[in-house]
């Protein structure tokens, strides 16, 4: 399909602004980069066929404001957006305003964004596809009678959550019928004098979860997989670093799970590029459905790695209007990736920011390593985005091999002028736990508290070696 | 009497409220003693208190709300009885 009468605009910056026009003009389509007046001399805007310096560097005054990036879009005749991630990625708002003024958004359509960003809409969603969500009261409970009913179906040990509460404030466990009688009394009461309302609801209780998720492209006729992500190792909710496939799982389980993922995609039809989050008990072998993520993620590229397909070129070939040619049979695994996340953040002290300029760059040059990143030599970060400047992304033959090459790498990488998240991918890297597989979402919290120490020597043993 | 200068050590977004909704920390010419909160900086979406780190009083904001600062950039002034 010839798509050089499109002109495509990318509403986001960083490492994913640079993946994505790299996708287009691969494909033939001229770009337009808009950016903040921090984001002037930036990657992105070097790259693209044309540049839009949209607002100021506050993102609500650029990258954020849909109004203007519209706007912009018309004025410079783009025929297309495509959102990245974070900024207006999941606003449907945003999707129906930029179908409205004439254009294709690069995603799903709004009423499919607004389904599965609504958490409890997204969960009914699933049910009704069929696909397991974490076991829980379908709503509040009043009385203990019907506390001890719903115990029956979601099984012990289960946990009562204070509907008002939230960021684990109000959570109380129960392993039996009577520490349930008595804890769900004192639940409600805590609740009500927490919250001001003594609503509470059951849910299952999984000890070790970890945080698999499914990537899925779909044409809006077809949904295929392609395959699971292992995105385990997180930092207060965000994820530090990924792989795929993921250690956990069976060849029966992981073609189980990921046909039901298919399964969910192809009930909505869905159209683009998604993710579909899952709980993975690994006591139970159970998986349950969490929430969908309706665009690209950061981590993509481990599926890329392992699959050989390109999802940003898909999604953008999809929303022009190609139909998805790839057919399930034909994505098979190839070995493993891993992708670490560089961060401007010091490990040392507490993941403090660092922006400013790197004052020296070397990234290794290597068979089977990808760099995603919007830095070079020279280049400021601004202080007023997320931290995210690079993402280290190696591909081997096996789960092992990727392992010692991402090592590899990583001691071939220099990042001066900044603080980074190198050190501790350094650390974790050698860490057995990390190296056999065995960890869950909150592995990597309990980590840092051992290991702080660590981290500040390291920084000092690397400073010495360096001089 | 002294002027004592109140100076972000960080780059990013000074805020002078706790969240767009809430009132400031303190107005011009409020009392403040050294753990006084002044505003926040944001600095890629982490936010870290500017405390007045002096007793005295704090007779002027240098910049407005939600603006853009430089490290070493003058926040506030604040006068002491020393």
């Amino acid at each position: 399909m010839q798509f050089s009468q499109h002109k495509l605009l990318i509403a986001n910056r960083g490492e994913i602004a640079v993946r994505i026009i790299n996708a287009a003009q691969q494909l033939g389509i001229p770009t337009i980069a808009i950016c903040s007046e921090a984001d002037r001399l930036s990657l992105p805007s070097l790259l693209a066929d044309e540049v839009e310096v949209i607002g100021a560097s506050r993102a609500d005054q650029s990258y954020l404001n849909a109004d203007l990036v519209i706007e912009t879009a018309k004025r410079l005749g783009a025929t297309a957006i495509h959102p990245g991630y974070g900024f207006l990625s999941e606003n449907a708002d945003f999707a129906e305003a930029v179908e409205q003024a004439g254009m294709i958004f690069v995603g799903p359509d709004a009423a499919t964004i607004r389904q599965m960003g609504d958490k409890a809409c997204a969960r009914t969603t699933a049910q009704a596809a069929g696909v397991p969500v974490v076991p829980g009261s379908d709503g509040e409970i009043d009385s203990i009678e019907e506390a001890l009913t719903a115990a029956q179906t979601i099984g012990y040990p289960l946990l009562i959550k204070a509907s008002a509460g939230g960021g684990g404030r109000g959570i109380r466990i129960a392993h039996n019928k009577e520490e349930l009688v008595k804890e769900i009394t004192i639940a409600q009461s805590e609740a009500k004098a927490a919250f001001g309302s003594g609503a509470v609801y059951l849910e299952r209780f999984i000890k070790s979860a970890r945080h698999i998720e499914v990537q899925i492209l779909g044409d809006g006729k077809q949904a295929i997989h392609l395959y699971e992500r292992e995105c385990s190792l997180q930092r207060r909710r965000q994820k530090v670093f990924e792989e795929a496939p993921s250690p956990a799982l069976s060849d029966a389980i992981r073609e189980q799970l990921c046909a039901t993922a298919a399964k969910l995609a192809n009930t909505l039809n869905y159209k683009g590029a998604g993710t579909l989050e899952f709980l993975f008990d690994a006591e139970t072998e159970e998986f349950f459905f969490i929430e969908m993520n309706t665009r690209i993620q950061v981590e993509h590229p481990v599926s890329e790695m392992i699959t050989g397909v390109n999802i940003v070129e898909w999604m953008i070939k999809i929303a022009l209007g190609e139909p998805l040619t790839l057919c399930q049979d034909e994505i098979n695994i190839h070995g493993c990736a891993i992708e670490m996340r560089i961060n401007a953040e010091d490990p040392s002290k507490g993941f403090f920011p660092s922006p400013g300029r790197i004052s020296a760059l070397h990234w290794p040059v290597n068979e089977g390593v990808r760099i995603d990143t919007h830095v070079f030599d020279g280049y400021t970060i601004p202080p007023y985005y997320d931290s995210l400047i690079a993402k280290l992304i190696v591909h081997d033959v096996s789960r092992e091999l990727a392992f010692e090459r991402a090592l590899k790498s990583l001691k071939q990488t220099r990042i001066e002028g900044i603080k980074t998240t190198l050190p501790l991918h350094r650390l974790l890297l050698q860490d057995p736990a990390v190296q056999s597989g065995d960890f869950d979402t909150e592995t990597l919290e309990v980590w840092l508290k051992e290991h702080s120490h660590r981290l500040a020597d390291k920084e000092k043993a690397h400073a010495s070696t360096a001089d | 009497m002294a002027k004592i200068e109140i100076i972000s050590p960080l780059p990013g977004i000074f805020y002078r409220s706790p969240s767009p909704e809430s009132d400031a920390f303190v107005q011009e010419g409020d009392q403040v003693s050294s753990q006084t909160v002044v505003g926040l900086i944001e600095v890629m979406k982490q936010f870290s208190e500017l405390t007045a780190d002096h007793q005295g009083t704090l007779i002027e904001f240098c910049v407005s709300d939600s603006s853009a600062v430089e490290p070493g950039q003058v926040i506030a002034l604040v006068e002491t009885k020393e």
